[in-house]
């Protein structure tokens, strides 16, 4: 293995020039979830109830469901990143690591883009029902 | 990625005598893998409880009856979320080059796991006053 020798770059084994990109998108996103999960958590404690009336109605409105897709994405993102971390510290096989980083990504991609979908869905067209 | 089996390791976790630093850092990672699979999911099927109707949060609700399951769950996702809150705000200040001190270090240590469980216990006793008077 390369010890950031010359054969060691050649081999692709070097340097990629951006490790410190994982490692700041990860407090950048900490720095959003901060502040976006304490507005939802302020948010909820003013609702009067927590029937689905009330609830659909507040998430409807444009002050709650952006700030909360904007959530989701910070959310998502961090736990992506996070996780990332622990699969590689942790599961230590080539192929094992390789599966659990490829499902880890479905998941993040997949748990975003439903959440963000089932929030604009209800914000443009309401209760389905 | 070979590995000579017959060469010493460097001293892992096991070498060291535990303190605050280690254990809210590990606790860190922990809560934040559960927030990362059990909150992130919980999230989810309540915002789609939401968007698809009163009969989707009605069963979501049912979970709070079974057995106190869903208190219990969402009462380890509100702790979970502070300690992970707390200990994050403490990396944050770290990556800023602060708090490194042995005594400082130590003292904020334990003041994240005293912060989660105060706001944890805050955060429930304002649920179940409002859920007394309603």
């Amino acid at each position: 293995m390369g010890q950031g020798t010359g054969i060691g770059r050649v081999r692709g084994l070097g340097s990629a020039k951006h490790g410190s990109h994982h490692w700041i998108v990860q407090r950048l996103t900490a720095l959003g979830n901060l502040t976006l999960t304490l507005w939802l958590l302020f948010s909820i404690v003013t609702l009067t109830n927590f029937e689905h009336e009330t609830l659909a109605a507040w998430l409807s409105q444009i002050s709650v469901a952006v700030p909360m897709i904007l959530m989701l994405i910070s959310v998502f993102w961090h736990l992506k990143l996070g996780m990332q971390v622990m699969i590689e510290d942790y599961v230590s096989d080539t192929a094992l690591r390789l599966i659990a980083l490829t499902l880890l990504n479905f998941y993040a991609f997949g748990g975003a883009i439903f959440g963000i979908f089932i929030v604009a869905k209800l914000a443009f067209t309401g209760v389905a029902s | 990625m070979s590995q000579n089996k017959s060469r010493p390791l460097s001293p892992h976790l096991g070498v060291y005598r535990w303190g605050p630093a280690m254990l809210v850092s590990i606790i860190n990672r922990v809560v934040g893998n559960a927030l990362a699979t059990v909150g992130a999911l919980a999230l989810l099927w309540w915002l789609y409880a939401i968007s698809t109707g009163p009969e989707a949060l009605d069963y979501l609700k049912s979970w709070f009856d079974f057995y106190y399951l869903g208190y219990i769950i969402l009462v380890g996702i509100t702790w979970s979320f502070f300690q992970h809150l707390f200990g994050g705000i403490r990396h944050l200040v770290m990556d800023a080059g602060a708090g490194y001190e042995l005594n400082g270090n130590k003292f904020w240590s334990m003041m994240t796991f005293v912060a989660a469980i105060s706001a944890t216990g805050l955060v429930w006793a304002y649920i179940l006053t409002s859920m007394l008077e309603a």
